[in-house]
């Protein structure tokens, strides 16, 4: 990453042919402090494309504020249109770390630990960046208060039964818990940075770790707190992508009035929000050289997630087809028939080739420790996850009940530029991450080695 | 005469001495013991917690999930009587509870019990402090095992004995 030689970790870098061997404790820190070190033109350079792509989408959003929603290609039926797409998209991707933080947690599934903290920071800054569209696609943002239920002279409150209002508690409580989880995460670590700094940097992370020390008064509260907040996380990533789903499927429209939603929304969203993972752990691994952390194993336990997902993915897309030929329902049955062969037919394929073909490729077994392979996967798994929230809002509010309020949803610029604005945004989020903050959890990686013991006649029980 | 207390502490590289030197002092009736480990270690948990009740932690959590609860059935519940949207033909609150309210519920319910849980951690664990203690050492967040014993000072012998016996790389007071 940097121009000038940095010495690379002794337990890391790239395996040359041999198995990579096992790290011990003070190999953790080393390297784990290693990443947070000067980053070098490589870094700044991503950075600075990152920022000028953000900029553009700014400008692209303030262009929408001052000559309104036109800009963006909202006009009738079609209000919903790429807005409400990506912000779906968004909080699928948030799934995957609170479900690798908190599910994977309770499963005892040890391979979790290398990649959970990148996996939280990605939850947050997803949820973070979803929570730019209601914004963005309300249109006069500095509304937004009136979401929220507070008393006020006109005596007005939310109306509690509708789902956009659901909405808008489950996602506030996903961020807040997800970010509970993740500082509770970072603490111990930040001791770990703060013991081994010195100057301001030590003076800063002092007031982080909060005093932290790693007493056995401390780690027994810590711990207990841990399996309460993962026992609470887990419902609440059940619930984020149900709840988004009955914006849709609370509706009459034909395409979204489904009691499958929930679950093929929340399926989802795990199979997206795992290929964002290995998007941003791929390079994370390759430039920061952690591959006796990251190790095949975890690639491979990961790729075999996204290829469950995507199965029941493809299996949801059977049943939705299935349920809407055999309910017999004129509309229903008109809206799958225009979605496959009408003007978005393209997206529908796509979604298909993304979500359901290329992963197959998983099956076999070298592809799922590949570095290439998984990356091309990952990045068409996410397009295809995006043309799916695609296929869903826009070709159903197309053609809905009543032929004349038909109409063909094209994107503009404006919106175009505020999308691809969000991804440079959330990346920005990441990448300033990665080098404020231990990318890896210490605590929890050197929870899965083995404790150094010194009779060892009896390590063998550890 | 009042006892002056002293702290002892031992530094261990190794996940069993420390264990035979937590055992060897609960033996000899020292329970005044802070345990410095880099992460949680099953092996010295069981000899720490054994006579320990387990943590509080979860009585905040459940009166923040119970307290979620109520706060949102209240909310709802009296906000759709004093703004009534009559949705259905049916009644403004359904009771015990109406349908739709349940996910409020559920999403309060989680928040309160969550910001609770982080309450009790602070809490309880005694957290923010602003110096770390005097018998904290940095090596204890990378690859040490610390052991302090609080003792009278008469016994301070003793202790390190029993330390140094287990195979502490270092005491110190």
């Amino acid at each position: 990453m940097t121009d000038e030689p940095r010495p690379r970790p002794i337990a890391g870098g790239a395996p040359a042919g041999g198995a990579v061997p096992e790290p011990t404790f003070a190999d953790v820190n080393r390297d784990v402090l290693a990443t947070l070190g000067p980053p070098g033109n490589l870094y700044f350079a991503w950075m600075c494309v990152v920022g000028l792509i953000l900029a553009c989408g700014i400008l692209a959003w303030t262009y929408q504020i001052y000559f309104g929603m036109g800009a963006a290609g909202k006009r009738t039926p079609q209000m919903w249109a790429m807005y409400i797409t990506t912000f779906v998209f968004w909080i699928g991707i948030g799934h995957a770390g609170t479900l690798i933080s908190a599910v994977l947690y309770l499963f005892r599934a040890r391979w979790r630990t290398s990649i959970y903290r990148a996996a939280e920071a990605m939850t947050i800054f997803a949820v973070l960046t979803a929570g730019l569209f209601p914004l963005i696609h309300a249109g006069r943002m500095w509304f937004a208060y009136f979401l929220l239920p507070y008393p006020n002279q006109r005596y007005l409150w939310p109306n509690f039964k509708s789902p956009l209002v659901w909405d808008v508690f489950a996602i506030s409580t996903y961020l807040s818990i997800s970010t509970v989880f993740f500082i509770v995460g970072l603490v111990p670590d930040v001791a770990a940075l703060r013991d081994a700094s010195t100057g301001w940097r030590r003076r800063v992370f002092a007031m982080l770790s909060l005093g932290w020390e790693g007493s056995d008064r401390q780690w027994r509260h810590y711990r207990r707190a841990y399996g309460l907040f993962a026992a609470l996380a887990t419902p609440l990533v059940l619930s984020v992508h149900s709840v988004v789903s009955w914006d849709f499927a609370m509706a009459l429209v034909p395409g979204w009035h489904s009691t499958l939603f929930a679950p093929f929304f929340v399926d989802g969203a795990i199979f997206s929000g795992f290929a964002m993972v290995l998007v941003l752990v791929l390079p994370m691994r390759h430039f920061f050289g952690l591959h006796a952390y990251i190790r095949d194993r975890h690639l491979d336990a990961m790729a075999k997630l996204i290829l469950v997902t995507g199965l029941v993915l493809t299996y949801f897309y059977a049943c939705e087809a299935f349920t809407s030929w055999y309910s017999g329902d004129h509309f229903e049955k008109a809206s799958l028939f225009w979605r496959l062969t009408g003007s978005y037919w393209w997206a529908l394929g796509t979604m298909y080739f993304c979500n359901c073909v290329s992963p197959l490729i998983l099956f076999w077994k070298p592809a799922r420790t590949s570095p290439v392979i998984l990356y091309v996967v990952s990045i068409l798994v996410l397009i295809g996850m995006w043309f799916e929230r695609f296929n869903i809002i826009v070709p159903s509010l197309a053609h809905d009940f009543y032929p004349a309020t038909w109409g063909i949803y094209v994107p503009t610029i404006t919106d175009s530029t505020i999308i691809i604005g969000s991804f440079a945004w959330f990346f920005l989020l990441f990448l300033g991450f990665i080098k404020l903050m231990p990318s890896l959890s210490i605590v929890e990686v050197k929870e899965t080695l083995s404790a150094p013991v010194k009779d060892l006649r009896h390590a063998g029980h550890h | 005469m009042p006892v002056t207390i002293e702290t002892i502490l031992g530094v261990f590289a190794h996940v069993d001495t420390t264990v035979r030197a937590l055992e060897e002092l609960k033996a000899k009736g020292y329970h005044d013991l802070t345990v410095y480990t880099p992460v949680p270690v099953h092996e010295i948990e069981d000899v720490i917690e054994r006579d320990r009740p387990v943590s509080k932690v979860r009585l905040f959590t459940l009166l923040g999930g119970l307290t979620g609860l109520a706060s949102a059935w209240i909310l709802t519940a009296w906000s759709s009587l004093k703004w009534g949207l009559v949705v259905g033909g049916k009644p403004p609150i359904g009771l015990p509870v109406s349908p739709p309210y349940v996910v409020i519920m559920f999403e309060l319910m989680v928040l309160f019990a969550g910001v609770a849980t982080l309450i009790g951690l602070v809490m309880l664990g005694r957290l923010p402090q602003f110096w770390t203690s005097t018998s904290y050492d940095a090596r204890f967040t990378k690859d040490r095992f610390g052991v302090a014993v609080h003792c009278a000072a008469e016994r301070a012998t003793s202790v390190r004995e029993i330390l140094r016996g287990a195979g502490a790389e270092e005491v110190r007071a």
